[in-house]
């Protein structure tokens, strides 16, 4: 999509530190322009901190990292224009309406009033939330709440798409529609995405997948090549070997999860 | 997969430069404005207060205070004073809005949009004051139930006072709001600073023949050089005695010399720039 050929996400020897805490020491990778990039490490690893140096909400205490070509300290202004974010926790306007809050998400940004509509359409469309444009967002299901955020998210046609655990604590079926969301922008637009998830089925679905612990980038490769190099068939397993801990110690369970806990339990004590 | 064939409509970001800022700015302003108007409750809590004030200590007050306001209802006496309560109340209401977004998450929209964090400040500093103003001018409303006249050029200028006052007071509470990340501590450290702010302006007495303590605390207080050309302003229009005039509308003295109105509104002026200018300063360094 855009002229030139650097990667989507460029990161060189990236090192954060808050006080004693080195939360980033030192992380270097690339992702390439329409990758689905996954992002994966147990609770601590470092991975919001990476994300928010990414997305110029922290300054990066040394190193380097350019987003769509852009410097994230030096150029932090065209870093934001290229990039779209969906965080864990909400970050709607509650008490306006959907259409409000993208209609606000587009002016902020810029877009030329004549293509909004349009493009707010689009999007709402997307997501399934076109009949409840009016209506205010308090009033919306959490599932209903993320799919607004991604639709806000892309709304300004971001080139890279930072989620971070877009899908937690959502239902299995609206997990799923999400991924389509993502897939389809991802062929339409080329979007690079790069997300952070503690579901393996939805790390499976990545083109890559790095991942951090204690601050530093252990491994990075494809999802089958991971598998393969620990002779594992299940990425829980390498994420295991890796990291020395199971993907989902000490993080709240959805329903999915209390499936997986539960299933594991019953093999244990089948055994 | 389900087929999401997706029509594209193409967009693009333009690059940022003070058009944006200035677009910015007012999308943080008319966001505050559209919350306004649609949160009756906010309108209605907030003139609790300061309707207390006027009509049930004013009323309460009226025997007592009569034999020294020479004929004057109480309540015509602390109007101007009460004006400023009410907008005080909703300047820091709207301060704490700021605080609630860090809360409720919507802040870092705004802090990941390509505009600069002094457009937000100044957006949300000019968006409280103008919401502050207008409940102000509710108040202002009122003005004939405790016989100060409906003169245009009385509520005009009364709402240029209020406007001033507003500007100032959200730029104060932004500036502590911009540290704090829990409402709860908000309403606190608020609680705090704008109860005896407000009792030692001398909104609810006149500030001549003070006690030397009081008179000190008095002139130190930034609101007594908000509440006084207000309530010169009232008193240019009300219809009394020189006596009454004298007593209750003395005004603001230093060493003796009479403050002259608009070195107070400069005052006012002045302190809002430097708060919002340090408020700006501390977003920014943020993270
Ligand atoms: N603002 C901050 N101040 C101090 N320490 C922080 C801050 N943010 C993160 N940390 C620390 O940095 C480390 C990495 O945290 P984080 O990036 O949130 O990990 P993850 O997202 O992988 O769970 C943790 O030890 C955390 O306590």
């Amino acid at each position: 999509m855009h002229s030139s050929n650097s990667p989507a996400i460029e990161v060189d020897d990236l090192v954060k530190t808050y006080g004693e805490v080195e939360a980033v020491r030192g992380v270097s990778f690339s992702v390439a322009r329409g990758e689905v990039f996954g992002f994966l490490g147990p609770n601590g690893a470092g991975k919001s901190t990476t994300i928010n140096m990414l997305c110029t909400l922290a300054r990066p205490t040394s190193g380097s990292a350019r987003v769509s070509g852009f410097d994230v300290a030096a150029e932090r202004d065209d870093v934001r224009r290229h990039i779209g974010l969906v965080f864990q926790d909400q970050t709607l306007d509650l008490y306006l309406t959907a259409a409000q809050n993208l209609r606000m998400h587009a002016e902020l940004y810029g877009i030329d009033p004549g293509v909004i509509p349009a493009r707010m359409r689009q999007m709402l469309e997307m997501v399934d939330l076109w009949e409840r444009r009016d209506q205010p967002v308090l009033t919306f299901s959490g599932g209903m709440r993320r799919r607004l955020e991604i639709a806000r998210g892309l709304l300004h046609s971001p080139r890279v798409l930072f989620l971070d655990e877009p899908t937690v604590g959502l239902d299995p079926q609206t997990r799923s529609s999400i991924w389509d969301y993502i897939r389809a922008l991802q062929q339409t637009e080329g979007t690079t995405i790069f997300m952070t998830t503690h579901y393996m089925d939805e790390a499976e679905q990545c083109d890559r997948i790095a991942i951090m612990d204690r601050g530093e980038l252990v491994v990075l490769d494809t999802p089958a090549a991971l598998k393969a190099s620990v002779g594992a068939d299940r990425l829980d397993d390498v994420f295991m070997h890796y990291t020395g801990s199971a993907i989902r110690d000490a993080e709240s369970s959805s329903a999915t999860d209390l499936n997986r806990v539960l299933t594991r339990a019953l093999r244990g004590s089948g055994r | 997969m389900s087929a999401v064939a997706v029509e594209v409509v193409p967009v693009r970001v333009p690059e940022r430069s003070w058009r944006s800022e200035a677009r910015a700015v007012r999308i943080v302003w008319r966001r505050d404005l559209l919350r306004f108007a649609t949160d009756r409750t906010r309108v209605v809590t907030l003139l609790i207060q300061p309707l207390l004030f006027l009509f049930v200590l004013g009323s309460g007050l009226q025997a007592l205070a009569a034999a020294s306001t020479e004929g004057v209802d109480l309540k015509t006496v602390i109007f101007p004073g009460v004006l400023c309560m009410a907008l005080v109340f909703s300047a820091m209401f709207s301060a704490a809005t700021l605080v609630m977004d860090r809360e409720f998450g919507f802040l870092r929209e705004m802090m990941v949009a390509p505009v600069r964090r002094s457009s937000i400040v100044v957006g949300k500093c000019l968006g409280g004051a103008t919401v502050a103003a207008l409940q102000g001018a509710i108040m202002l409303a009122l003005a004939g139930l405790v016989h100060v006249p409906y003169d245009p050029l009385l509520l005009l200028g009364l709402f240029g006072l209020l406007l001033l006052l507003a500007f100032t007071v959200t730029a104060f509470g932004l500036l502590v709001a911009v540290r704090i990340r829990q409402l709860q501590s908000f309403t606190s450290v608020m609680q705090m600073l704008v109860m005896p702010m407000f009792f030692l302006s001398g909104a609810l007495y006149p500030v001549s023949g003070l006690p030397t303590w009081l008179e000190l605390l008095n002139r130190l207080n930034p609101l007594t050089y908000a509440v006084d050309p207000m309530r010169r302003l009232v008193f240019d229009h009300l219809a009394i005695s020189d006596a009454a005039r004298r007593t209750l509308d003395a005004g603001v003295t230093w060493f003796g010399w009479r403050v002259p109105a608009l070195v107070e509104m400069a005052i006012v002026l002045a302190l809002g720039l430097a708060l919002l200018a340090l408020a700006i300063v501390q977003f920014a360094r943020t993270e």
